[in-house]
């Protein structure tokens, strides 16, 4: 894979009662053009086919249950308990990974931009999202959700609860945090410029994010 | 230098007089109602600072025991299954991400710390029943004249695979009828379609 360097990943707000109950959350976020020639949603080219088929071969199946002890994803899963979410019954987004290899036999292709985000999660631990950046407007951030606020733009938007935390931007929220994106902001087959997000909990030193980021947007920027 | 520390102190006077002069700052206790506001505000001040560090506390412990759940559960496995799932809550509105509150991190807490515990008791039976099977293996060993087909799954012993440990006669016959005793460990799994 050859093409430019990607940007320097940007650090996301945060809403003042997000940083004072959760300290040592972070948001980095980057935006990209996508480069590559096929669509975003279908068949990955050889070389992110080859990387996946390769991947699969790593991950074996004590590996789904030691994985939860490793540091970065033990960090998932410790944050996870902390915002109310049981790691048991909503998976931290490695250990889904790793439990669909298992369950699949292999990590089957679900697209090109899901294969390269797949790609950067298992090699970093961190997982990273894509919204479609038309859809963006100023800077990404974390905030809880207001009552009655509706998640997305689109025509008809789901409602989110009181007090969800969010990823939003100056316009209102596009994702639940490790959660759902709004409809109508993920990216599509022919979007033109990506906008990558991940999510740095306590016990994950921002390098891995960086570094997840970093591989993602330099798979989508090659030619 | 003095000159400029000397104006910035003008400048702070200024903004803390009203429009019109002559009042004192809102935080002066020149009145009784200010003065119960004030101490008012303190309290729910030093009440929600006591409370996030409540919860803080509290992170730090879920925390603590979720790695502690995990590092049992990664080493005993497969002996240890998880135990089911602490939110009994289906998933839905209640189960996204959120700031939860004291009473909510105190449930996970306690939860986490009850199926800690439940773990470590199982932990602890699946410990005495390896030490149980391994004394048996070694007077096996020691004595197979004693212990004829007496039979040591290798799971037993805390180890994978379908191996086990038994005590048969060599030479088979031969050896039932001579006493010639002996402890075997056999091949292993049996094959899917059989050995043809």
């Amino acid at each position: 894979m050859t093409g430019p360097a990607p940007a320097e990943p940007a650090v996301g707000w945060q809403a003042p009662e997000v940083e004072l109950e959760l300290p040592g959350l972070q948001m980095l976020y980057t935006e990209v053009e996508v480069r590559r020639a096929r669509s975003l949603t279908g068949g990955s080219p050889p070389d992110v086919e080859a990387r996946l088929r390769g991947l699969s071969n790593r991950v074996r199946g004590a590996h789904a249950i030691g994985i939860r002890r490793e540091p970065i994803p033990a960090a998932y899963r410790v944050f996870f308990r902390q915002v109310g979410i049981d790691p048991d019954l909503q998976r931290t987004p490695i250990e889904a990974a790793v439990v669909e290899r298992m369950l699949k036999g292999g990590f089957l292709t679900g697209g090109m931009l899901d294969d390269i985000l797949l790609i950067s999660l298992l090699d970093t631990g961190v997982p990273v999202w894509a919204l479609d950046a038309a859809g963006v407007e100023g800077p990404l951030g974390i905030r809880t959700s207001r009552e009655g606020e509706l998640l997305g733009r689109s025509a008809d938007p789901p409602l989110l609860p009181d007090g969800r935390l969010v990823v939003a931007d100056a316009g209102g929220a596009l994702a639940v945090l490790f959660g759902e994106r709004a409809p109508g902001h993920e990216p599509r087959a022919r979007t033109a410029r990506v906008t990558l997000y991940a999510v740095v909990v306590p016990g994950v030193p921002a390098l891995y994010a960086e570094e997840a980021l970093w591989a993602s947007a330099s798979a989508l920027l090659a030619d | 230098m003095i000159e400029q520390s000397q104006s910035v102190a003008d400048r702070e006077q200024d903004a803390n007089e009203e429009p019109g002069g002559g009042m004192p700052p809102f935080d002066a206790p020149a009145s009784p109602v200010f003065a119960s506001r004030a101490s008012i505000a303190t309290e729910v001040g030093r009440a929600t600072d006591a409370e996030r560090a409540a919860r803080a506390t509290l992170r730090r412990q879920i925390a603590k025991l979720e790695q502690e759940l995990s590092g049992l559960l990664a080493d005993r496995f497969p002996f240890l299954a998880a135990p089911p799932a602490i939110a009994a809550a289906p998933l839905g509105a209640a189960s996204g991400p959120r700031l939860p509150g004291l009473g909510e991190l105190e449930a996970v807490r306690d939860a986490l710390a009850a199926r800690l515990q439940e773990l470590r008791t199982r932990a602890a039976q699946r410990g005495e029943h390896e030490r149980r099977a391994q004394e048996l293996l070694e007077r096996m060993r020691l004595e197979p004249g004693r212990y004829r087909y007496y039979r040591v799954p290798v799971r037993d012993l805390g180890g994978t695979g379908c191996g086990v440990y038994e005590v048969r006669p060599r030479h088979g016959l031969i050896g039932m009828l001579a006493g010639w005793w002996e402890l075997t460990l056999s091949s292993g799994c049996p094959l899917g379609k059989g050995s043809r």
